[in-house]
């Protein structure tokens, strides 16, 4: 049976660790490097790393920590945060990241989802839509959460899925940072429309929330930063959780 | 010895070499390459693969007498190759990625489309997955029945003569997962992927 995962994020800026709460107010954490081997080895499914402030700095830095992480993680990383063009995507996956996910491009290109999905396949090609909702739907915001498009979540999502992205990562803006839960609505939303899997992201604040996002949300993926990085849980501790709720997890 | 990873073009592979390297640590030495003077003094032959089938086969083809390399090597002198995801999809005589693509042949059967029961099952099918070892294998020893492999495709193998099969796993259906006939082994899933389970089925091949 395939088991839902669960995906540690890690908010990587200057090549250091940081969290932020809503996206601004950042706090130094640590070595994303060493982070990523404790999520691993305390048995992460898989790693994300997300460069936050990539679209405004210059980004190299990242490149150094996919390397060095991949060379210590022998789990699925994912790579995301300013990623513009097939170019980009490329240097990522030679430096050892498993999947790339693009957001600001996505919306603004969408030919690099086309073109990366064929290039590199599906499976590497992550869309990372941010949406806040607005009345009685999600609109979409680029640029990590400074711009908002007035582009329909949901439709977007389903766009997506046409032009050959392999997974979706949902983050809600109302949520991300609140640890209220996540936007469980957009979730199961965007999850019933797509035949592709959803990862569901932010707003996580107890291991609850977690099993929401799967059983009520229907994500195949739970990602969440601040619970697992100031150690108000362990990865241990979510998946014996899950499984005590009946949800299938890698234990 | 020698395990040579056939770097032919096929996506990324650098998950695939640093797991071989990491176990390979000194005691073996890991070529990345697709020169086929090394690939046919090799030992051990690592063949990759991503993103669709036809574009993988095009990949080979592309560069002049590799797949008459591969084909001795595993064919003529039965050494040992280890397909892992779109590397193991080639070992079939066809594939229907995209549009139907002749593979190598190597093991009889087909590659297609995982039946997702009308959107019942997403696809791709992606993530952790327990395995059903069905036979003995040599990369399977030290794997304890039922262990997590990572997965991620949307196409499966189905060969011919089922007593090649070396595990099943259980998603919209039961899917191959893993193939040995004689030299030939195949993973479905990505051992280089797979924490410290993969790696023990890299380190498996490694010491055949």
């Amino acid at each position: 049976m395939l088991k839902n995962r669960i995906i540690p994020c890690l908010d990587v800026k200057n090549g250091r660790v940081v969290k932020g709460i809503n996206f601004v107010d950042l706090k130094d954490a640590g070595d994303p490097v060493e982070q990523a081997k404790i999520y691993s080895d305390g048995g992460a499914d898989e790693i994300c790393f997300l460069d936050i402030t990539a679209s405004n700095e210059n980004r190299d830095t990242i490149y150094d920590v996919v390397e060095k992480t991949s060379k210590k993680c022998f789990v699925p990383l994912t790579v995301g945060g300013g990623v513009r063009s097939v170019e980009d995507i490329n240097k990522l996956l030679n430096c050892g990241a498993d999947k790339v996910s693009i957001n600001t491009a996505a919306v603004q290109n969408p030919e690099v989802v086309e073109q990366s999905s064929k290039k590199f396949g599906s499976q590497c090609i992550v869309v990372a839509i941010d949406a806040k909702k607005n009345g009685d739907k999600w609109e979409i915001f680029t640029h990590g959460g400074r711009n908002n498009t007035r582009i329909d979540a949901t439709e977007f999502a389903k766009k997506m899925e046409d032009s050959g992205a392999g997974e979706l990562l949902v983050t809600s803006m109302d949520r991300d940072g609140t640890q209220v839960g996540y936007d469980i609505e957009l979730m199961s939303k965007i999850s019933s429309m797509v035949n592709i899997p959803v990862i569901a992201s932010g707003g996580v604040g107890n291991l609850d929330h977690l099993v929401d996002g799967i059983k009520l949300g229907n994500a195949s993926a739970v990602l969440a930063a601040s619970i697992f990085h100031y150690g108000k849980h362990s990865l241990k501790e979510a998946k014996e959780y899950l499984d005590s709720k009946g949800i299938p997890v890698r234990i | 010895m020698n395990v040579t990873i056939v770097d032919y073009n096929s996506g990324n592979i650098s998950s695939v070499i640093n797991s071989f390297k990491e176990v390979a640590k000194d005691k073996v030495n890991i070529e990345v390459t697709s020169d086929l003077n090394k690939i046919k003094s090799s030992d051990k032959v690592v063949l990759p693969g991503q993103g669709s089938f036809k574009s993988c086969i095009d990949a080979l083809n592309n560069i002049g007498g590799l797949v008459d390399t591969l084909n001795d090597f595993v064919i003529s002198n039965k050494k040992p190759l280890l397909g892992i995801c779109v590397g193991l999809q080639m070992f079939a005589d066809v594939g229907f990625e995209e549009t139907e693509t002749k593979g190598l042949g190597w093991i009889s059967g087909k590659v297609s489309k995982i039946d997702n029961q009308d959107g019942k099952y997403k696809l791709p099918h992606i993530g952790w997955n327990q395995i059903n070892i069905v036979k003995d294998s040599k990369i399977f020893k030290g794997i304890e029945i039922n262990s997590h492999m990572y997965f991620v495709h949307s196409y499966e193998f189905i060969p011919e003569d089922k007593a090649v099969i070396s595990a099943t796993t259980d998603y919209s259906s039961n899917i191959v997962c893993s193939v040995e006939k004689e030299n030939i082994f195949g993973t479905q899933f990505h051992p280089e992927k797979s924490d410290k389970t993969g790696l023990k089925i890299i380190d498996n091949f490694i010491s055949l």
